[in-house]
């Protein structure tokens, strides 16, 4: 898929940003490939395809402004994990979720770190204000900062 | 066993929302089928070829009377009067109008039931040993950390779009009555040299196409890092599992072709890693867990001995009882397999008496086993007999746990879209031969799994004999294999020669247990023999090569 397009118009614009949690600009730099970025010094900002390895951005994090993460298909969910190993990395640029996203996988991606999301077809706005504003608690740690329930439990014991 | 605190309860209360809101824009036309497949799969809801089939989760088995009772109302109300039972210790029901399905989760959510994950390319609900916290082999209740598995698992954000569906089960005995090495992850927890207590991962097993046996990838994790091993496990899977192919998506493929080594080189990478971030729960939630998990007040001085003078009563008692680790106490089968019946299913009134039953002699609870019958894990010596009267009267009194009766069968083509075969009128044909016959009794332990297709959620690789329907130029036909186990001594069975139409496998099931009898020797079951003498004396009265 990457390989159909030129650089130029490769990645999306942030006209294709429907939703963004940051209030910083949006970032608007041209997207490269990982394979060109780790080739290149100056990019700013990159996207990764599912069969990327986000480790290899890793020694590179303070360069990046916008890290997009391609969802073909959105049952393919190796975008999650690229994007909490980044965020894990300590990654603190925009974390872009696009392609084929629904609804459904807003509060998903949100949780792993995404703080931006263009979806190929634009989303029912009320639908998703549901969806991101769904889960009152959650029960595992991810790339957010919301306290597990697991922990929540015992916070009046010392955690928290 | 567990109870819901508020924010349980406020998790399942969500997930009915959702799924509520996901079906209203299904039925608004806002989600195409294709985009709502996944959603309605992930919440155990199946289209299958007469209506959408519903399976509700059990986490590790295990039901208080009023789940039981409220499984029993949901077959009432919104099936027809029945339910099915499955190798994974959930019931499914397969009449269900998808318009109906938000009402009936919300009602099931009343009792701290849903269907979360019980379908889907997700972490599946964790399945446990039925005779946890009974067994007087087992080293630990093992159900503890199954629910710290659960909730772990639930809704987790990086694991929701796995290349295949993910299965556990836990088990804390030296006996497997799970399966464990025939899932994607099995968990033994065990004492450690020094006393510890700790839990042995098996990486990699799995039925369907490709069956495998989990290799052992780490002997011994640490309570405190249970959360984050298993983070790690499934985090290489994510990033590395086949999505080329949907058969060759499961982790067992990737453990496979990577090999156990390299695999686990790099789940102990990403453990470490792991440890880094933070993720386990505090060891206080496993505590804060395991006193819902606490022995019931069993009595003491209760007698052991009981009276075996009606025969029938004392032949159940030698088949469907298992020992307990209170004396005075047995665990007790119910069969889910009268003879000619339909492996696994129970009627409205079969599962309410079942409920009133655990609640009058066996502290509220019961269990699911993954062999698709029902455990009443603390039952009184002194009770047998009562229980009995009223378990036979009502055909749950079938004398047949672990024999050539006591049959696994997947729904197959009676109900299932991607079966090739039934699987249903076999089991019905073969339990009713062999019960006229009266060679049940002899043939002792002898485990029958019929699949309806290559997927095998009949799980006819781990049978002492299995059956798998195939389909042959537009007719039915089915090979025999020989040699499966999925208890401790796992193995797979291996397949006979040609297949054989409907009457001819029934034939030939029955020539396989004749050569069994012939060939035996003293305290053999079909399995040892089959081990001991080899696959071609069989073959040989199967096609006379």
């Amino acid at each position: 898929m990457a390989n159909d397009v030129s650089e130029t118009d490769f990645g999306t614009s942030p006209d294709d940003v429907q939703f963004r949690f940051r209030d910083d600009e949006v970032a608007d730099h041209a997207q490269v490939t990982v394979d060109s970025f780790l080739e290149q010094s100056n990019a700013a900002a990159v996207r990764i395809e599912p069969g990327d390895d986000a480790r290899a951005l890793v020694p590179h994090l303070e360069r990046l402004r916008l890290v997009e993460v391609n969802f073909p298909a959105f049952g393919d969910g190796r975008g999650y994990s690229s994007a909490r190993v980044l965020r894990e990395a300590g990654y603190e640029g925009e974390l872009r979720a696009v392609g084929d996203i629904g609804i459904d996988q807003l509060a998903y991606l949100r949780r792993c770190g995404f703080d931006a999301f263009a979806p190929d077809s634009k989303l029912d706005e009320a639908d998703a204000e549901t969806a991101f504003a769904r889960w009152e608690n959650v029960y595992q740690h991810a790339a957010d900062t919301r306290q597990p329930i697991p922990e929540r439990r015992h916070a009046s014991v010392g955690h928290e | 066993m567990y109870k819901y605190d508020n924010y349980d309860q406020a998790m399942v209360e969500t997930r009915v929302a959702e799924f509520r809101d996901q079906t209203r824009r299904r039925l608004e036309g806002k989600l195409s089928e294709e985009q709502f497949r996944p959603l309605r799969l992930m919440n155990g809801l199946y289209l299958q070829l007469h209506a959408y089939m519903l399976r509700v989760a059990i986490p590790y088995g295990t039901l208080n009377s009023a789940q039981m009772h409220a499984l029993a109302d949901t077959a009432e109300k919104y099936d027809r009067g029945y339910g099915h039972f499955t190798t994974r210790q959930n019931i499914q029901y397969n009449w269900i109008k998808l318009e109906e399905a938000p009402d009936l989760l919300a009602d099931l959510a009343e009792v701290e039931m849903h269907a979360i994950q019980t379908s889907g390319n997700c972490i599946r609900n964790i399945s446990s040993d039925h005779f946890a916290g009974a067994a007087e082999d087992e080293l630990i209740d093992p159900r503890p950390y199954a629910e710290l598995l659960r909730q772990w698992s639930s809704f987790h954000p990086e694991f929701s779009f796995l290349p295949r569906k993910f299965k556990i089960a836990v088990i804390a005995s030296e006996t497997d009555r799970a399966a464990m090495k025939l899932h994607d992850i099995g968990i033994q927890i065990v004492k450690s040299d020094s006393g510890e207590i700790g839990a042995r991962f098996y990486v990699g097993g799995g039925m369907g196409r490709t069956p495998m046996i989990a290799p052992p990838i780490r002997d011994f994790v640490p309570l405190d890092q249970l959360i984050s091993y298993s983070e790690a496990c499934l985090r290489v899977y994510n990033r590395y599992g086949r999505r080329d192919n949907k058969y060759k998506a499961r982790i067992k493929i990737l453990v496979h072709e990577l090999g156990a080594d390299e695999y686990k080189r790099q789940v102990e990478e990403e453990f470490a890693h792991m440890l880094e971030q933070g993720v386990e729960p505090p060891l206080a939630e496993l505590e804060r867990i395991k006193p819902y998990f606490a022995d019931p007040s069993f009595e003491t001085g209760l007698p052991t001995e009981i009276d075996r003078s009606d025969p029938d009563f004392a032949l159940w008692v030698d088949t469907n009882t298992n020992p307990h680790k209170a004396p005075g106490y047995v665990s007790a089968v119910i069969s889910l397999k009268p003879v000619g019946g339909i492996p696994g299913d129970a009627s409205t009134e079969q599962m309410h008496l079942m409920a009133e039953l655990s609640k009058e002699y066996s502290f509220d609870e019961s269990r699911v086993t993954h062999t698709q019958n029902i455990v009443l894990p603390h039952v009184k010596i002194a009770d047998l007999y009562a229980l009995w009267t009223k378990l036979d009267a009502a055909g749950l009194g079938s004398p047949n746990l672990d024999t050539i009766e006591d049959i696994i069968a997947c729904p197959g083509l009676d109900y299932c879209s991607l079966a090739n075969a039934r699987s249903i009128p076999l089991a019905q044909q073969i339990s009713k031969r062999f019960a006229a016959s009266g060679k049940t009794k002899e043939l002792g332990e002898l485990k029958l799994k019929i699949s309806g297709c290559i997927n095998a959620c009949g799980h006819h690789h781990a049978g002492h004999i299995g059956i798998l329907g195939v389909d042959k130029k537009g007719v039915e036909n089915y090979q025999l294999l020989l040699g499966g186990s999925e208890a401790q001594d796992t193995s797979l069975a291996k397949i006979t020669g040609r297949g054989f139409d409907e009457a001819g496998i029934i034939s030939a099931v029955e020539t396989v247990t004749d050569i069994y009898l012939d060939k035996r020797e003293e305290g053999e079951r079909f399995l040892d023999t089959y081990r001991r003498i080899g696959m071609d004396p069989f073959k040989e009265a199967l096609y006379g090569e």
